[in-house]
């Protein structure tokens, strides 16, 4: 299998093969996840750092894990830990993380472009683990992962991305792949949380709910940040959960066997009920499962690319 | 007539097909005369300028030259340098250094360097703070500042959000005789984006500041300026809404005059793919649409002047995700080249640069200046259309090396320029005409 790519900036660089390439190999880490014993020698030696300036919690165990399952020493260099808070450039700390000599980089910055920022700037891959408004591409390809493993094929099937979209890397990228893998994407928020010309992004967009869910095989909620009301998006909370709240009502018009994801941490009762968030057709779980099996996958395919003479 | 002590022969005038002669006496034009070979001119110092177009020197009505206090991206002596050899004559440079120009002792320190560092040109003009610190609190002394030589006022960089503040600035600097110049932004839109609101934004997940912001601001000033009947000028003009307000206005009579920048004429939102800091601007880069509204009032004088909105910044503040890094972009010495190729696009003629970049902002801001009528001061520009050259960073004289246009070939070129009859910068084969310590220190570092 080769990998033709160094760093993994965003799903708009992967071919549908390349997409193939990686839901294969993670459906082979996903089945390490439920041994006994959840390590692989395969990248035995070598070392991940994990550089997350930005907080976040889940992104970066799930990376964490998925680099020590696969026998990598993986190093965490947080915000608070590291000299971005004494004002060291980014450039500055990238050429400090570069010396150190790893073979990935995972990054995680609260700037749009950050990563291709330092993917330009080391001989490492780089992985981005999101940048500002603009890339999620693991979360994407930990999506579709999840509902890949539930349907088969994404062909024929709609999905509602459903929230604050304008600041989320996570709807850009999913938006960019499940459109990809043959899925109609469809975009619902009230119009201060779409983004400006959401026209280029070549899916429909709808304030009203009802109408966005109507015959979605899947809603994917967003985290709603509490900024957004003090920023003077919304006028609280309240409101937005009674127009947005995705709950069983919410979801009468939808298929019959609609699913439920969220990329987490949920906020339960704003921007998805709690019974909801808790019932059978909720992926959030299985997409936390999903997530170690990607990374997994990825980690392997940047990494070992080199041994293998891979050509970009 | 008088005879002239400086002669440059076999010159080309832009749209005239025969060659002239300019003559000068005593750091004068006396005037241009038709090219008549063999004429010997005797006792005059001549200069043969076969192949090159004569230009008057420009006038930049708008440029940061970051002293006092920050001089690590350009100083006074760095600064006029990019001037003398981008062709500008005349320098009217911000108040946003810092400390802000706001008091008679900075606008003096400023005038001061200028002339120690370049004793014969080009001249600075300080523009003077509207508002002291540019807090938009309270107006700046701005009698005193026009004492201390202060030709203008404005709080650019930090748009005045109160109106009444700001029309209290228009009536006051108004009692001096002197212009208020608007950054025109509406503060609360998306401050300091430098980007563009629209697809590409959307696309590449970048805060965007949209159009509105600044045609909301120009839409207050014109209104302002209608009212009182005070004069304004509104700085670097981004957007077709705000040529359309503009255009309402002038055709009712109102007192507005306005610019805009070379890289508003040749660069759009397309130039930040990849997160190119060096395309962050404010106001940003638009659409082609915006591009060809902004060329199309240049014609028709909607737009009066072109200026550089020169924004010199180091090279470690620009190499940072673009969400970190400043605004601005390094435009003294790209600007005339940048100017030109519009012409050969057939978009504008060299009349019009002319016009837009030396006639229009002299008399505006009352600056000497060179029409090449007897009398005039001999400042000017000998210019190669044809000379094709390669942005790099070492062909520039300014510190700020932050511009667009860099790696990229521009066609033309200037090849020496005289302030007062003087050389300021030569380039290449004029190294015979650099006789003053100026210009010897200026030549043989960039040609």
């Amino acid at each position: 299998m080769s990998w033709p790519h160094k760093d993994l900036l965003d799903v708009s660089q992967l071919s549908r093969d390349d997409v193939a390439v990686v839901m294969k190999t993670a459906a082979s880490f996903r089945e390490i996840n439920s041994r006994p014993v959840k390590k692989v020698p395969t990248l035995k030696g070598r070392s991940v750092v994990l550089f997350f300036a930005e907080p976040s919690t889940r992104t970066k165990t799930s990376f964490d894990m998925a680099g020590k399952r696969l026998s990598a020493d993986t190093f965490a260099l947080t915000k608070s830990g590291s000299s971005l808070v004494k004002g060291e450039s980014l450039k500055d700390t990238v050429l400090t993380l570069l010396a150190m000599n790893p073979d990935a980089i995972v990054i995680r910055h609260g700037e749009s472009g950050a990563a291709d920022f330092v993917a330009r700037r080391v001989s490492c891959a780089v992985i981005n683990a999101g940048d500002g408004r603009h890339a999620h591409p693991t979360q994407a390809l930990l999506d579709a992962f999840t509902l890949l493993e539930k349907w088969g094929t994404l062909a024929g099937k709609t999905v509602c991305i459903l929230g604050d979209i304008a600041h989320s890397r996570v709807a850009r990228s999913n938006v960019i792949l499940l459109s990809m893998l043959g899925a109609e994407v469809r975009l619902c928020g009230p119009r201060t949380l779409l983004p400006p010309s959401v026209d280029g992004w070549g899916v429909e967009a709808h304030s009203d709910l009802k109408k966005a869910v109507a015959g979605a095989h899947a809603v994917m909620c967003l985290r709603l940040q509490l900024e957004r009301q003090q920023a003077g998006l919304l006028p609280d909370l309240r409101e937005y959960a009674g127009r947005y709240c995705l709950s069983s009502a919410a979801l009468a018009g939808a298929a019959p066997d609609v699913r439920v994801l969220h990329p987490g941490p949920i906020n339960r009762g704003i921007e998805i009920s709690s019974e909801l968030a808790d019932a059978g057709q909720s992926l959030i779980l299985d997409q936390v499962a999903s997530g170690v099996a990607v990374r997994m996958a990825l980690l392997h395919l940047f990494i070992t690319r080199k041994d293998r003479g891979d050509k970009e | 007539m008088a005879l002239p002590d400086f002669a440059v022969t076999n010159l080309t005038l832009p749209e005239t097909p025969h060659a002239v002669d300019l003559l000068c006496r005593k750091g004068h034009v006396l005037g241009v005369a038709p090219h008549a070979p063999g004429t010997a001119y005797e006792n005059a110092r001549v200069i043969d300028g076969r192949g090159l177009t004569l230009l008057p020197s420009l006038t930049d009505a708008h440029a940061h030259l970051r002293e006092p206090g920050q001089e690590w991206k350009e100083d006074i002596a760095s600064g006029l340098a990019a001037a003398a050899a981008g062709g500008f004559a005349n320098v009217m440079c911000m108040a946003n250094t810092s400390p802000v120009n706001d008091t008679a002792s900075i606008t003096e320190h400023m005038t001061k360097r200028a002339a120690e560092s370049w004793p014969g040109g080009p001249r600075l003009f300080p523009i003077g703070a509207l508002t002291k610190g540019l807090l938009g609190r309270e107006l700046a002394p701005m009698a005193e500042l026009a004492q201390a030589g202060c030709v203008a006022f404005s709080n650019d960089g930090r748009p005045v959000a109160d109106a009444e503040l700001f029309r209290h600035a228009m009536e006051y600097a108004s009692d001096l005789g002197l212009h208020v110049i608007d950054h025109c932004e509406e503060p609360t839109m998306a401050p300091g984006a430098g980007m563009n609101e629209g697809r590409v934004s959307s696309r590449l997940g970048l805060p965007g500041q949209p159009d509105v912001a600044e045609a909301i601001q120009v839409a207050r000033d014109v209104l302002l300026a209608d009212y009182l009947r005070i004069p304004i000028h509104l700085a670097h003009v981004s957007c077709r809404r705000s040529v359309e307000i503009i255009e309402r206005a002038k055709a009712k009579g109102v007192p507005v005059t306005a610019e805009t920048c070379p890289h508003y004429l040749h660069f759009t939102e397309a130039e930040v793919e990849g997160y190119n800091t060096l395309a962050k601007v404010n106001p940003p880069l638009r659409t082609r649409d915006d591009v060809l509204a902004l060329i199309q009032a240049l014609r028709q004088g909607v737009i009066d002047i072109l200026a550089t909105d020169h924004a010199p910044h180091a090279d470690h503040e620009k190499e940072t995700p673009f969400g970190e890094a400043p605004c601005g972009i390094s435009g003294l010495e790209t600007a005339l080249s940048l100017s030109l190729v519009l012409t050969d696009k057939g978009m504008l003629d060299a009349g019009d640069i002319i016009r837009l970049f030396s006639t229009n902002p002299a008399r505006i801001f009352k600056l000497p200046h060179n029409t090449f009528a007897p009398g005039d001061p001999a400042d000017f520009v000998l210019f190669d259309p044809r000379q094709a050259w390669t942005v790099t960073p070492e062909s520039l004289f300014s510190k700020g090396k932050n511009t667009p246009c860099l790696g990229r070939t521009l066609t033309g070129r200037v090849m020496a320029h005289f302030i007062g009859g003087q050389p300021v910068f030569t380039r290449g084969e004029f190294a015979p005409a650099a006789t003053t310590a100026a210009s010897r220190r200026i030549h043989g570092r960039n040609s």
